[in-house]
């Protein structure tokens, strides 16, 4: 079971992500972090970048993740829409295809600041699938 | 939040006493309107800022307060470093030196209007803005550096704007202390397309018209009259700041440890003022803070050039520059002793009262421009500083009006177009790239920013000058 979510915040917007790993999990709520900028329907998966992060647990992790993300999105100028990711300890490793930016096809609404700490969560639920989430500033 | 929770110590004065962790108390200036309409969690917030080390005086939120990240938006906490006093990451945000400056044009509004469209479209098309956006100026990293430790001061000398227009930016226009090698790489490859450029989200170009003028005396010094068209332009220092917040929350979090910092929420993760990661971070904020300033100096010359083609007697001249997310070290008398304090303001204006030397000259007797940014469908405000904000909130007072319904919630309930529409019918002409985006941002999502600024104005924070409505708002 894969899915994501938003979740509201008051000023921002929370991604949440679901899986029945915590990498499906990770990969969900990054999906969640593309759909705060725009419909996740028009991006096309052209473009292949890889992502390595490090943190000393794993929800500093998936904040480091959606971090690398966001700085990947506002370096590049890219949108990713999918995902591979595997995790080993402490260190995170991912594949993000996307396309770069096309203000007329995208209709980007926002764009992401960082991903914060607040609401920040990765753990296994009692039905045995993972969630990750967090509040990213906008 | 329950009013049971504060005593009421004044009229706009909601006052926490310290308990468990608390080392200071905790203070809300606000109506009880307002008060009551804050999320519980500014309460939360208040208290976990007055439990930091070295936190002198109170733990305080502005009228404006919000749930924010460690810090409420719309806080403000000072430190003594002596004291074992921390900087914080989060106690500056995200989206450092965030602010507003505003200029005046010499136009009238009437003088204004008919070429109003023509200057909406030119204003969308010079100032780069949304998500994807590119300005026109590259930096290498010899540039990228000067911009950093030069901020509004390098842009004049590149050729953006004029020297006079320093005099009217906090810091004219350069903070002292930033050290360009704190900030990483990633920061600014981050950076290298984004200066002159507004961003999204909240940020914004607006073409306004004074409509109302309440203190005559004060506006005759800041050059306002009613009928008067000014531009202000709200937004930060882009992927830069965002990055340094980014990198520096987490290396405060992993090294709170060995700092011996027991931290209550993550997101307050800071560091003393007196170690080495603290320093770091103050050099790299303060190069965060040059980068915001020289940003919104680009946008200004981009914004002249937009008048200069359409209406040739305009003449932009800047009113004044505030940043609202910034850790500055300041001079406050506390009990009859002069201390040097690092204030931190998250979501609040520095609103320093007449005669601070801070205060460029031609505005000291009154005090300084608190400018206070509104809706695209509402209004903004000009205050002035006051004395008693020195003793009340370290010269602080409100920024904006602060949301009050989340971006999901916005988008269910408005439509971009029809806010464009509504907003075009009531002639305020709307322009962005992003119709969702323009939703997420609908008039209705904000709190009543009248009341915010009447509540900072009745608590003393700062005092009510003018009233600025929307002609023309350029989004991102």
């Amino acid at each position: 079971m894969q899915s994501w979510e938003h979740f509201p915040h008051e000023a921002d917007m929370g991604v949440r992500g679901r899986g029945d790993s915590m990498v499906e999990a990770f990969a969900q709520a990054a999906l969640a972090l593309t759909a705060v900028v725009t419909d996740l329907t028009v991006v096309r998966p052209r473009q292949l970048i890889t992502i390595h992060c490090q943190a000393p647990d794993p929800e500093l992790l998936l904040a480091d993740w959606l971090n690398a993300l966001v700085f990947e999105m506002s370096s590049r100028r890219m949108l990713f829409v999918r995902f591979q990711v595997d995790i080993e300890d402490t260190r995170l490793t991912a594949s993000a295809w996307g396309e770069p930016v096309d203000p007329a096809r995208h209709h980007p609404a926002v764009e992401v600041k960082g991903a914060t700490y607040t609401e920040l969560r990765v753990a296994q639920e009692a039905g045995g699938h993972w969630v990750a989430q967090a509040v990213v500033d906008v | 939040m329950e009013t049971n929770q504060f005593e009421r110590v004044a009229e706009h004065q909601w006052r926490i006493e310290p308990r468990g962790d608390m080392r200071v108390p905790g203070i809300v200036y606000a109506s009880e309107q307002l008060l009551r309409d804050m999320d519980q969690k500014v309460h939360e917030q208040v208290c976990n800022v007055a439990s930091l080390p070295g936190i002198v005086k109170a733990s305080y939120a502005m009228p404006d307060a919000h749930w924010g990240y460690g810090f409420p938006i719309g806080g403000v906490a000072a430190f003594d470093a002596g004291e074992g006093g921390v900087v914080s990451a989060g106690g500056v945000g995200f989206d450092i030196s965030c602010g507003v400056r505003t200029l005046h044009t010499g136009l009238q509004r009437a003088e204004l209007e008919p070429v109003k469209p023509r200057l909406a479209d030119l204003l969308a098309d010079i100032i780069p803005a949304g998500v994807g956006s590119k300005g026109r100026l590259r930096l290498n990293g010899a540039q990228m550096d000067a911009m950093l430790s030069g901020g509004a001061q390098w842009a004049v000398e590149q050729g953006y704007g004029l020297a006079a227009d320093l005099e009217r930016i906090e810091e004219r226009g350069c903070m002292a202390g930033a050290d360009p090698s704190a900030v990483s790489d990633h920061a600014k490859k981050r950076q290298r397309a984004e200066m002159g450029t507004l961003g999204s989200g909240n940020h914004y170009l607006e073409v306004q018209h004074v409509t109302a003028v309440y203190d005559p005396g004060t506006a005759r010094v800041f050059g306002i009259r009613v009928g008067d068209v000014v531009v202000s332009i709200h937004c930060g220092s882009r992927g830069l700041g965002h990055q340094i917040g980014t990198e520096f929350l987490k290396a405060m979090v992993t090294a709170a440890p060995e700092h011996g910092l027991t931290l209550p929420d993550r997101e307050l993760a800071c560091a003393p003022i007196d170690s080495a990661l603290g320093r770091s971070y103050l050099a790299a904020m303060r190069a965060g803070i040059n980068c915001a300033l020289a940003n919104r100096q680009i946008l200004t010359h981009l914004a002249r050039q937009a008048f200069e083609q359409l209406v040739s007697n305009a003449d932009l001249t800047l009113l004044y520059d505030v940043s609202h997310n910034t850790c500055k070290l300041e001079e406050h008398v506390l009990d009859g002793e002069k201390r040097s304090l690092y204030v931190h303001r998250k979501g609040a204006t520095r609103a320093f009262g007449p005669d601070h030397t801070d205060i460029p000259a031609a505005l000291r007797a009154v005090g300084q421009p608190v400018l206070v940014g509104g809706t695209m469908g509402t209004a903004s405000y000009i205050l002035t500083g006051t004395r008693d904000a020195e003793a009340r909130s370290f010269g602080s007072a409100c920024h904006g009006a602060g949301r009050s319904m989340s971006r999901h919630q916005a988008t269910r309930k408005w439509r971009g177009q029809s806010v464009v529409s509504e907003l075009a019918e009531r002639g305020i002409l709307v322009r962005s790239p992003s119709l969702r985006g323009v939703a997420e941002e609908a008039p209705g999502a904000y709190k009543d920013v009248a009341a915010v600024v009447d509540a900072s104005d009745q608590a003393g924070l700062a005092r009510k000058v003018a009233k600025l409505e929307p002609m023309v708002c350029v989004k991102g």
